[in-house]
């Protein structure tokens, strides 16, 4: 056994100097195999976990519901009556509906002028509980807040600014504690919104609005039916009971059938998570395939190369056979051989993606639209374990069958001829 | 030429026993199966050679000289019959068994001579002995010596391509020497080398036959053939003349 370990070492030691050249192609084809998987999945990684935040940029286990119109009959009233929540169900919801980690309401006053001294847009202007802020993450920029339960009880005219729309209206100034005219009535600005990459969005982007108190927006233009009624539950599973739960309390309020399908619009962004999951996991699993494949033809490289250095030695490996050289040590020095330049190359292409992977950690996201979206390609020990059991399988496939045909030689009919 | 090289053992076989055979065969057939034909190269050999004979092995092309030279060098296994190298049966030995007994009992010294190109003829001569489990220093001692023996004591570092056909024959003399084989097999030893190294070569060998060694030599040389103890004709796979003298 000790006496195998040495002539396949020594033989291996040999044949590895005289054929440098070849060791450091090798090496080179599974370390660009290797980087060009990692990059693949970390790549891929990068997109789930920004696909992950951007998703909750607008808030996490929300569902979204929008006032419909029956479609079923329900106690002698009429299909296609329109049902119509007020900023009271809200209230009236939250004493009734303890499943629930939040109950919102929003009314929305669609191109509206705003004003800030001689430049006026036209802009979402969104009403709408101070709850709100934490859930939809309206984030203040320092210096400013998001209103709270005293702004909404006092119906106090302050509004908290989509920083895209701040922009417009204050360009370079600060805007918070400015005023400026929402139809032509003042409002204090008490808040800008923090820079955030969004995914999903409903009426527009958040950076796009303006946000007032609930109260305040009432007592503005009059109007008490709400356009969105918000729902936080408490955990993802949780959603779905929340919502039949909502149903059964809504239905006989507002007179519509529970199970009416049409009564609310929904979007639950519970159940679409779990679809943008799969669809990125599939593009997960596409990369880390091509990656896979890329690495295999290196694999495939390595294992021909020593299949070619097998013929084109084979009458050396006959002449070794002649000489008492038994089956393992011809074949030991292939397996080896096959072994170590995909395990060096292998670490070498680790060692690169890392840099790379960290190099490209320092790239700014947040400012740039595409980075935004794919994220920044992130390594983890999952693409880790997985990369180095898919090497391991290729260094011994490289080996084994190169080693295959040099054990097969026939010492008498190789030293035959010329 | 001397060859310094005093013979105190071979393996397997005790110097004194001159006159006991070394090599043994009882209707040796070989038949090479290459699909479509069946060639029988050898049609029942049998053959004595004892030990400390020069044999030269002698016939026309085709014959089936090589290939009872690669049955007795345990290089390959005959077809039908019985084989005993040095008092051990061989027909049924597993390929690692006969790979050893390559090692320990037979020198192959090869007309194209046969080295590894790309290593020193040092390490050509060290590679029987790094199979027989020799250690190192003693490897690289023992092929200085014997490459001193063979006259290329000022070559050891040499590549064979940076070596003459004599020079490189003579490393695999070396080569052949280096496990103190029962037997040296040489097929045609001279017949890529000029007169001038084959005499030398030559030479070698009638040394190497004086210190007690038994040398089959398979050669169309008349002059080698002149030289050894025996001369063994074969013609289409049989023996057809057994003679010595
Ligand atoms: N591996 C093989 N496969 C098929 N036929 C073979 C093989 N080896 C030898 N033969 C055949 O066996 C016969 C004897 O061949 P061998 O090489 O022993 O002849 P030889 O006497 O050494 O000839 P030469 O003097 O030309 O070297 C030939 O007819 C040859 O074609
Ligand atoms: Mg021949």
């Amino acid at each position: 056994m000790r006496h195998s370990a040495t002539v396949i070492l020594t033989l291996f030691a040999s044949s590895a100097q005289i054929q440098r050249k070849r060791a450091y192609l090798t090496i080179a084809a599974i370390a660009w195999g290797t980087v060009a998987i990692l990059l693949l999945l970390a790549f891929g990684e990068g997109l789930k976990l920004q696909l992950d935040k951007n998703r909750r940029a607008m808030g996490e286990n929300i569902a979204i519901l929008w006032p419909g119109e029956t479609s079923k009959n329900y106690k002698g009233l009429s299909i296609g009556r329109p049902v119509r929540p007020t900023i009271d169900d809200v209230q009236w919801l939250r004493d009734r509906l303890p499943e629930a980690a939040a109950v919102i309401g929003e009314i929305t006053s669609w191109r509206t002028q705003l004003t800030y001294g001689r430049k006026t847009i036209n802009g979402r202007v969104t009403g709408t509980n101070w709850e709100y802020g934490e859930i939809r993450k309206h984030y203040p920029v320092a210096g400013g807040r998001f209103f709270g339960p005293v702004d909404e009880r006092e119906k106090r005219r302050v509004v908290f600014l989509g920083d895209e729309m701040a922009t417009d209206l204050f360009a370079e100034e600060d805007p918070v504690g400015k005023t400026i005219l929402i139809n032509n009535l003042p409002y204090t600005v008490i808040g800008v919104m923090q820079k955030k990459i969004q995914m999903g969005a409903y009426g527009g982007p958040d950076k796009n609005h303006a946000v007032i108190p609930i109260t305040t927006f009432r007592a503005q233009w009059g109007r008490d039916r709400l356009w969105v009624l918000l729902i936080q539950s408490k955990t993802p599973e949780a959603m779905k009971p929340t919502l039949s739960a909502l149903h059964e309390l809504l239905g006989p309020k507002l007179g519509y059938d529970p199970t009416d399908e049409q009564a609310f619009g929904i979007w639950d962004t519970v159940k679409s998570s779990e679809i943008t999951r799969n669809i990125t996991f599939g593009i997960q699993l596409f990369l880390g395939i091509i990656g896979a494949l890329t690495l295999l033809i290196g694999g495939v490289g390595v294992a021909n190369i020593m299949y070619a250095v097998v013929k084109e030695r084979t009458r050396e490996i006959g002449v070794k056979m002649a000489l008492g050289a038994r089956a393992n040590w011809i074949v030991g020095p292939f397996l080896l051989e096959g072994l170590i330049y995909t395990l060096v190359g292998g670490f070498l292409g680790i060692v690169i993606a890392t840099l790379l992977v960290t190099a490209a950690s320092f790239l700014p996201v947040e400012s740039n639209q595409v980075l935004g979206f794919l994220g920044k390609p992130t390594l983890s020990w999952q693409i880790g374990v997985a990369t180095s059991a898919i090497l391991g399988l290729i260094g011994i496939v490289a080996g084994y069958f190169p080693a295959r045909r040099a054990a097969a030689i026939d010492p008498a009919a190789t030293l035959r001829y010329e | 030429m001397s060859l310094g090289l005093t013979k105190t053992k071979t393996n397997g076989v005790p110097a004194a026993s001159n006159g006991s055979s070394i090599i043994h065969m009882d209707a040796i057939r070989k038949v090479y199966d290459t699909g479509k034909v069946k060639v029988e190269a050898l049609k029942g050999i049998d053959l004595a050679i004892g030990n400390g004979e020069f044999v030269a092995i002698v016939g026309p092309s085709g014959s089936g000289k090589s290939t009872l030279m690669n049955l007795i060098g345990c290089l390959d296994t005959p077809t039908d019959g019985r084989y005993e190298l040095a008092g051990e049966h061989v027909s049924d030995l597993t390929r690692d068994q006969l790979a050893d007994i390559r090692n320990r009992r037979v020198g192959f010294i090869f007309q194209n001579f046969n080295l590894l190109p790309h290593i020193s003829a040092s390490e050509n001569v060290e590679m029987p002995m790094l199979f027989g489990g020799l250690p190192v220093r003693e490897r690289r001692e023992r092929a200085r010596t014997l490459l001193e023996a063979v006259g290329l004591g000022d070559r050891t570092e040499h590549k064979p391509t940076e070596l003459s056909g004599g020079q490189m024959q003579r490393v695999a003399i070396a080569r052949a020497l280096a496990m103190e084989p029962a037997i040296l097999l040489a097929d045609e030893p001279t017949g890529n080398l000029d007169s001038s190294s084959g005499g030398d070569i030559m030479t070698l060998f009638n040394d190497l036959w004086n210190q007690g060694r038994t040398l089959v030599i398979i050669t169309h040389d008349q002059a080698l053939a002149t030289r050894a103890s025996r001369i063994v004709e074969i013609h289409d796979g049989r023996i057809t003349r057994d003679e010595r003298q």
